[in-house]
């Protein structure tokens, strides 16, 4: 463990091989950490499937690149596809999960992620597997450095889909009136929204942003059936480490999460890259807890 | 007084049945001493799930804990721990009866107390969340927990433990684990029921049915909280205890800790049985174990899928449970007059 540290001071070139990797990764935690915040936010679900979609966007980029297509020409099929399916879902279970207590829908989506993980496994196998984009990779510092130019490629992707999703949310019509349910849901249906609709549209954008999610992580790095459930705890982490509807904060708290995966997994070994996932989760939420038990010692 | 009649019929029908039941299916012991595990899982996560509504996830890190505190007290009374687990199951304890049974119920009994302690420890972090939180926070506790013990060289990390050797015959082994869990649902379902008729039993109903209003009210939830963990934690402990023995084998992914597994079936069990209530729990496991038992193997791993339907189905259709359910619809058998219903609705809505 030392070693690595002292690795990193002699060679400082690592450092920068660490932090762009991280932040390569960072950016696509973002993707379905947003997703996650717009669901929560909006329809107050919380989705455990989070990362179960992102690996289902994966694998279809993957299986679509079996048949010739080009992952990154992937990504709209993917992106259309997943929203139908979220859809299809919000119509089937979350439409009787909204009204209902937090429990019943973290445990229902829960069930969601047990059935897509399983499904996944049984389509495609338990193999890791990584959609071949054909790129190549520079190298910096005289080979200290890789840099496979698709990373670059899938962090301007990450931007491009970030910005239009803020656009859309800014601009266009479906966007006020997400914006205005996840103010008041009452007032919204009083002035003719038909909320019922805005939250099936919410729910498909949020799938749709994670397949897109997946198709960049199929891209720079692997999935597996069973991956999603580190991606759905990094969404929760990042989600309740930034707050609800503060995107700023997503973005910077998704990109250190990367960052921070890098290093613990370069300084303390590989094996140890979830349990930094998870340890943060403990360490997030008990931060959380102790800013709960002084607000109420100030009610008090 | 007929009423408290059948309950008397029915508990010594039970009793007989689970003395009887391994002398008359004896290919099945190691399953039905898995029922009676089942039942005590329902029953512990209910205390804490469903009596007093904080629905955790990570349960399975007591029954995990208790495993390797077991583990570890076993082959540490004998031989160094480290270097017995560095030789990767080289060469297993061979003890005989009276040594083997007394590292046993040593483990046993210092699993429940570790359990306890840890319950105590990490119950006064978690019951600050609330909601949602506290349910992916004790998520989280158990998947920590997970990593931790496979990056642990000392307990074996990822290649675990292997427990000492029964000294008698397989048959004879299966026979004492399945006695041991059997005694063991029963204690527990005993203690169970006198909790729940104890104040402390009307105090964490208050809990879930208002923790602010019952602080108001002056009871102290924290300390009940973290008590009504603690029985679980005891439970959960030694039956980890037992589980690790039968198998013989202690690993961190998929014998000490399946949150995936044994961890989620604890809640769909108390679900699907009906939550908050005595009885439920006992019923949903006994239907869910049966039904897994008898179907798994043909549905060619296609039980899993199915297991996330049943999930789903019964969290979003059926959440009253088959307990909630048969009191809706006979209330008259259960001695609720009709005038109440609205009252039962309530509280099987909350």
């Amino acid at each position: 463990m030392l070693n690595n540290i002292d690795l990193l001071t002699i060679a400082p070139a690592l450092n920068v091989q660490l932090l762009l990797d991280g932040l390569f990764i960072g950016a696509i935690f973002v993707l379905a950490a947003y997703g996650l915040a717009l669901v929560w936010g909006v329809m107050n679900v919380k989705n455990l499937a989070q990362g179960e979609f992102v690996i289902m966007g994966g694998y279809f980029a993957w299986h679509l690149g079996t048949l010739g297509l080009h992952p990154i020409l992937a990504l709209p099929v993917v992106f259309a596809l997943m929203f139908g399916f979220g859809w299809v879902l919000y119509e089937a279970i979350i439409k009787y999960v909204v009204t209902r207590d937090l429990f019943t829908s973290l445990l229902a989506t829960f069930g969601i992620a047990l059935v897509v993980q399983q499904a996944l496994n049984l389509a495609y196998g338990p193999e890791v597997r990584t959609a071949d984009s054909g790129f190549g990779t520079w190298s910096l510092f005289d080979g200290l450095v890789t840099i496979a130019e698709i990373k670059f490629i899938s962090f301007g992707l990450c931007i491009l889909l970030a910005a239009g999703v803020v656009t859309f949310m800014k601009k266009s019509r479906m966007g006020q009136a997400i914006r205005a349910t996840s103010q008041d849901a009452r007032a919204a249906k009083v002035m003719g929204i038909d909320t019922e609709r805005v939250y099936a549209f919410t729910y498909a954008l949020n799938a749709a942003i994670c397949g897109a999610a997946g198709v960049l992580v199929s891209m720079i790095w692997v999935i597996q059936p069973f991956y999603g459930v580190p991606h759905s705890i990094r969404s929760f982490v990042i989600v309740t480490a930034a707050g609800l509807g503060n995107l700023p904060g997503v973005i910077v708290t998704g990109l250190g999460l990367g960052v921070a995966e890098q290093y613990s997994g370069f300084v303390l070994g590989s094996e140890y890259q979830q349990a930094t996932v998870v340890g943060l989760l403990v360490v997030v939420l008990v931060v959380r807890m102790l800013q709960y038990a002084r607000h109420r010692q100030v009610v008090q | 007084m007929t009423s408290s009649r059948n309950t008397w019929i029915l508990h010594v029908a039970i009793l007989t049945a689970g003395v009887l039941a391994p002398f008359l299916f004896p290919g099945y012991t190691t399953q039905i001493a898995l029922l009676w595990m089942m039942i005590l899982f329902a029953l512990t996560w209910d205390i804490v799930g469903g009596q007093m509504g904080y629905n955790s996830l990570g349960n399975i890190f007591f029954f995990g804990a208790g495993m390797y505190i077991s583990a570890t007290v076993q082959v540490g009374m004998f031989t160094d721990v480290g270097a017995y687990t560095s030789a990767r199951g080289g060469e297993q304890l061979v003890l005989g009866y009276g040594d083997y049974f007394i590292s046993m119920f040593a483990g046993m009994g210092l699993a429940a107390v570790g359990c306890v302690i840890l319950a105590i420890i990490i119950g006064l972090v978690v019951f600050g969340l609330r909601g949602p939180y506290f349910a992916i926070g004790t998520l989280g506790i158990a998947l920590s927990a997970r990593e931790l013990f496979s990056t642990w060289e000392w307990v074996g990390g990822g290649s675990g433990i292997a427990m000492p050797v029964y000294p008698g015959l397989p048959d004879e082994k299966s026979l004492v684990n399945y006695t041991i869990l059997f005694v063991l649902a029963i204690a527990t379902f005993i203690f169970v029921r006198w909790l729940y008729s104890t104040r402390f039993g009307l105090a964490i109903n208050a809990i879930r049915d208002d923790e602010e209003k019952a602080e108001a009210m002056g009871l102290h939830t924290m300390r009940h909280k973290v008590v009504a963990w603690s029985v679980s934690a005891f439970f959960l402990g030694m039956s980890g205890a037992v589980f690790g023995n039968m198998t013989g084998f202690v690993e961190p992914m998929e014998v000490a800790f399946p949150t995936i597994t044994f961890g989620i079936f604890m809640v769909v069990m108390s679900l699907l049985g009906g939550k908050g209530t005595l009885w439920g729990p006992v019923i949903g496991a006994t239907v869910f174990h049966v039904i897994k038992e008898v179907t798994w193997t043909y549905m060619l791993g296609w039980q899993w899928v199915a297991l996330g339907v049943l999930i789903v189905v019964n969290v979003v259709f059926f959440q009253q449970g088959i307990l909630g359910w048969v009191q809706e619809k006979w209330p008259e058998k259960f001695g609720i007059v009709v005038e109440d219903m609205s009252a039962e609705g309530e509280e099987e809505a909350a």
